[in-house]
């Protein structure tokens, strides 16, 4: 059936996070979960990313920024302590419809900060609002000068982010609470709670790919791959160019405002060096090497070199990993490679040697 | 602000602009002959300036300093040999994401080459605490050096280009790549050759901000970003526009000072490249061909 | 369909099992000795922005573990020691923090180098409860107090203090203070605005200068239009060697006070003829030779010097000597508690008094997990290129 061809990856990927749990778990070593966990949020930007440049092809060397905005906005309004403002009438309001909470933090001090439910959907509000204003002017821009406008972008939320009081400085803001979906299930990064949370994240990332797959089966998919073919022909074709790819700059910049609040939440803090340059081109390398129109590459390469980045099995050579993965990709196999190979062609070489 | 505050400024905007405009000039070579914009020129630029400070231990400064050129030179070659030579119909974006990895694999070298920590070539002239008074203000001697160098630089590629063979081989090449193949020039070897006149450059520049900002594994990036701004704003391939425009920016960030928070002197200059970008972005004295890149 | 579908699944296991192989290949071959030895975990930042801070540590770390187990280990067992490098990236600490706790069940760990990686797991290895001697300078690690947890550089507000002494008793009364933007220069600055009152002196202006700046003459100018009488400078390289010469090329003739990050030699020569009289409070491990004989620090500090310094054939720095006093205070807290046991190890620490460290006298409490006072800075100077000991 076409559906199951369509949705294969999601479906093997799904039975595969449920084994692997089942592995880890009976081999007491629950421990791995929470690397894959944190890749997990990591890939879902690559998975936006991939949208974007392998489907739209629009390249984007900012969007570790999106991400950082996600992650920002859920933090500082669950940080913000309002409890000097209790008593006025329209903050009791507010507490009394559930939009701000009370709470104690780990020394005892009490806390009023916006519900971190309200506070992941104004994340990806925020976020995406955002994209939307800066996509308007930058996406008119072509090839070079749009990935410097993006890099530009990356830029000037770094400095933001280091510049502004608020927003922790260099020090980033920690202390953030879990993120209660509801009672029993929850965001966060503690051991009881880690079985959960790598399901959390893996719902996250499938629902993602399922809208992935979908946009690129549909017409606006199909849009999106005559514009990365040749922009010009399908303008003419009466493809509205401009505003295909800003709604896939917006949803690109949503996935990665998703995976930020969720990481910030599960690690319980965020700062400036999640916004660095070498960052967002790490995203770009990921989605590179995955294949940049292949979801379901993005997301195994994603998984794979951020778990390993993260248990340190790089080394010190971290960074010089991933730059030379960009270039290994760029020069030998710019589609990325995991590319599907075709699949007749091997058939029949394989049926000609049997007959050979 | 007194008058001697204000030259002041002047004065320190000028030290910092003449340190973008010196890098950007790499920029515009590349840029000129491919069409490429050269990420790695910020890692050239601290490579010269790291392998001069190695070799000034062992040989005198200004033979250190030719050495380390040269020794750039290679590598500016070597590098388009290796990497960019292979892609020969690839579209601008993928070479520039290629630059990019280049410029991040630099980095690493560096730092296992040499480590972290941080060196300053000698002063040229004078020491750490010389100064020059101009106009009640005063500022280090190394910044006429680095503007000297800047002037001596644009000077010599000016006539290099227009009155050397190969110079106006290279300027065929960024005309139309195929008409200069017709009448015979090699323009795989023309790319080569800017790729290792933009390092040398790059090198040189090096080698004189390094008393002034000092030299570290890991400024490659800051001042190729710094750099490209500036070159953009002057208008991608004109070197004298870069000077110029290095000069502005520079006397902008301080000014930037002057009246608002050190902390958000950054902020102004990313700006100033989103701004022109979208409003402008053949530069403030660029030509028109460039425009036709934006789509209407 | 069949084959893509198999192709896709084989892929994927493929992946997985690399993966696998990726976490198996993480754990530390244990030493092939007779006593099960006390596993200690450290976080540095060995390469990356603070690399000053992480590379001495990491060296400092190897190097004092090696000689303990060469010794006879602590209560009869050897000291093992799992380091990670972080990059100065509180995700990367985070990460490491779970991965030594839940998988390597290390009694303790060590680092890491920056605050904003120690504020990124205090809380995890307080719910954790595994013990944490941060290397990291920030005041908040100990403030609030968490049970778990401890730091060993000096105090940030002590350091500021020394300052504003020696400003007073020059009767230099109005400032102007410049910090780099990382954490550490934030620190100070909030400390140095809090404190100023108190010795009479005026912070007539207080600025936060970018960390990569290549050049702060710009800075520098707004600080000489408002006429100080001092500059303070709080940051680390490669701006503590700029402000200093840049001070001098715009002729801003007035003292220069640095912070305790200004703790190795090479940023004297990095600044050249500039660094010259520069005033700064700082352990007294680089003036360890010219102490006098009977100084309580005077053995450590000599010893760690010249062993530091054969053995890696480079300068020592004060940063290195925060791991050298983190696991001093440990393997004293173990021989104290007499076995590694997590509560009985951390409420020794909280008893231990009078460990002499290469940063001060350690006297720790359940109420100040630091230990160190005032006392711990000595006040120093740069005279002709060499640090001297600083006197009015």
């Amino acid at each position: 059936m076409i559906l199951l061809r369509r949705y294969a990856v999601v479906l093997v990927g799904a039975v595969a996070v449920v084994l692997l749990q089942v592995v880890l778990s009976a081999w007491g070593a629950t421990y791995y979960m929470t690397q894959i966990t944190m890749s997990a949020y990591y890939s879902l930007v690559v998975i936006g990313l991939c949208l974007l440049m392998g489907y739209a092809g629009q390249v984007s060397l900012g969007h570790a920024g999106f991400f950082a905005i996600g992650g920002y906005t859920s933090a500082v309004l669950t940080t913000f302590n309002l409890i000097a403002f209790r008593g006025v009438p329209w903050v009791d309001g507010c507490r009394s419809l559930g939009l701000l909470v009370a709470r104690q933090d780990l020394y005892g001090a009490n806390l009023l900060t916006v519900s971190p439910l309200l506070a992941f959907l104004a994340a990806i509000l925020l976020t995406s609002l955002l994209a939307f204003l800066i996509g308007l002017p930058i996406l008119r821009l072509k090839g070079h000068y749009l990935a410097m406008a993006t890099l530009g972008f990356g830029l000037i939320v770094y400095r933001l982010a280091l510049g502004t009081a608020v927003l922790g400085q260099a020090d980033g803001i920690s202390n953030v609470p879990p993120l209660r979906i509801f009672e029993g299930l929850e965001v966060t990064g503690r051991q009881p709670f880690r079985v959960q949370n790598y399901y959390i994240a893996w719902a996250a990332v499938m629902a993602a790919m399922i809208l992935g797959i979908n946009l690129v089966h549909s017409r606006a998919g199909r849009a999106l791959r005559s514009i990365h073919q040749n922009e010009e022909a399908a303008h003419s074709l009466g493809v509205n160019t401009y505003r295909y790819k800003l709604s896939t700059f917006v949803l690109s910049a949503a996935f990665a405002a998703v995976g930020g609040a969720l990481l910030t939440h599960y690690n319980g803090s965020i700062g400036p060096s999640e916004i660095t340059v070498m960052k967002s081109v790490r995203y770009l390398a990921i989605c590179a090497v995955g294949g940049m129109a292949n979801l379901g590459g993005a997301l195994l390469m994603g998984i794979l070199l951020n778990f390993l980045s993260l248990r340190g099995v790089f080394g010190t050579y971290d960074d010089a990993v991933f730059g030379g993965i960009l270039i290994a990709v760029m020069l030998l196999s710019p589609q990325g490679l995991l590319r599907m190979p075709d699949w007749r062609e091997a058939r029949s070489f394989l049926c000609r040697r049997s007959h050979g | 602000m007194h008058y001697a505050q204000i030259v002041q400024y002047s004065l320190s905007g000028i030290t910092v602009g003449s340190i973008y405009a010196i890098v950007a000039i790499g920029f515009n070579i590349i840029y000129n002959t491919t069409g490429i914009i050269n990420f790695a020129q910020g890692g050239f630029v601290v490579f010269g300036a790291m392998t001069a400070i190695s070799l000034s231990r062992f040989v005198p400064l200004p033979v250190a300093i030719v050495l380390a050129v040269l020794l750039t030179t290679c590598l500016g070659g070597l590098v388009e040999l290796v990497f960019i030579r292979r892609c020969r119909d690839a579209s601008i974006l993928r070479l520039i994401v290629i630059t990019i990895g280049v410029s991040i694999l630099l980095q690493e070298a560096m730092l296992h080459i040499w480590d972290e920590k941080v060196r300053s070539l000698a002063y040229f002239t004078g020491t750490a605490i010389s100064t020059v008074t101009i106009l009640g203000a005063h500022f280090s001697p190394q910044v006429l050096w680095v503007l000297g160098v800047s002037a001596v630089v644009v000077a010599a590629l000016a006539v290099f280009f227009r009155f050397t063979l190969t110079g106006r081989a290279m300027r065929a090449c960024a005309d139309d790549r195929m008409a200069a193949r017709l009448c015979g020039v090699s323009d795989r070897r023309m790319v080569t050759f800017s790729f290792m006149l933009s390092a040398g450059i790059g090198a040189l520049a090096g080698c004189v901000i390094s008393p002034v900002t000092q030299t570290q594994y890991d400024m490659g990036p800051p001042l190729a970003i710094k750099g490209f701004t500036v070159a953009v704003l002057g208008g991608l391939g004109n070197s004298t526009a870069a000077v110029v425009a290095g000069l502005l920016l520079g006397l902008l960030e301080a000014f930037t000072v002057s009246q608002f928070q050190v902390a958000y002197k950054e902020v102004v200059s990313i700006l100033v490249l989103l701004l022109v970008l979208v409003f402008r972005p053949n530069g403030l004295f660029g030509g028109r061909e460039i425009g036709a890149l934006r789509a209407s | 369909m069949t084959t893509r579908l198999t192709m896709v699944i084989g892929t994927v296991l493929l992946c997985f099992a690399l993966v696998l192989t990726g976490c198996k290949k993480q754990s530390p071959q244990p030493t092939p000795v007779t006593k099960e030895p006390i596993k200690i975990g450290a976080i540095f930042a060995v390469t990356g922005p603070a690399s000053f801070l992480g590379a001495p540590e990491m060296k400092t770390a190897e190097m004092l573990v090696q000689k303990i187990n060469k010794d006879g280990g602590v209560v009869g067992r050897p000291l093992l020691l799992i380091v990670k490098d972080s990059g100065a990236k509180p995700e990367n600490a985070i990460s490491f923090a779970r991965q030594l706790m839940d998988e390597d069940k290390v009694l303790a760990i060590i680092g890491p180098s920056t605050s904003g990686e120690t504020m990124a797991i205090k809380n995890l290895c307080q719910e954790g409860k595994t013990i944490l001697m941060s290397c990291a300078a920030a005041e908040d690690i100990v403030n609030p107090v968490a049970s778990y947890v401890f730091k060993t550089p000096q105090k940030d507000s002590d350091a500021a203090r020394r300052i504003f002494e020696v400003l007073k008793a020059k009767g230099l009364l109005k400032v102007g203070v410049i910090v780099s933007n990382a954490g550490f220069g934030m620190a100070g600055k909030a400390q140095l605005e809090k404190i100023a009152p108190e010795y009479g002196v005026t912070i007539a202006i207080s600025e936060a200068y970018d960390k990569q700046a290549t050049d702060l003459t710009d800075v520098l100018t707004k600080l000489k239009g408002k006429d100080v009488q001092a500059v303070i400078n709080w940051s680390i390289v490669p701006a503590q060697g700029l402000v200093a010469k840049n001070l001098k090329q715009i002729r801003l003739d007035v003292p220069l006070f640095q912070s305790h990050g200004f703790g190795n030699i090479k940023y004297v020569q990095a600044a050249g003829e500039a660094a010259n009289g520069t005033i700064f409070p700082c352990g007294r491990l680089l003036v360890a030779d010219v102490l006098p004989a009977d100084h309580p620090q005077k053995a450590v500090l000599t010893s760690y010097k010249s062993e530091y310094e054969s053995l890696y054939q480079e300068d020592v720095s004060t940063f290195g000597g925060h791991a050298y006093d983190a696991i001093l205070l440990l393997a004293e807290a173990i021989r104290a508690a007499g076995s590694a046991d997590t509560d009985k190890v951390r409420d020794a620490l909280e008893g231990l008094q009078g460990v002499v460290g290469t940063a001060g006298v350690f006297n720790l409490s359940p109420t100040d997990h630091n230990g160190l006072t005032m006392e711990a800075f000595e006040m120093l100077t740069v005279k002709d290129g060499k640090f001297a000991v600083y006197k009015d």
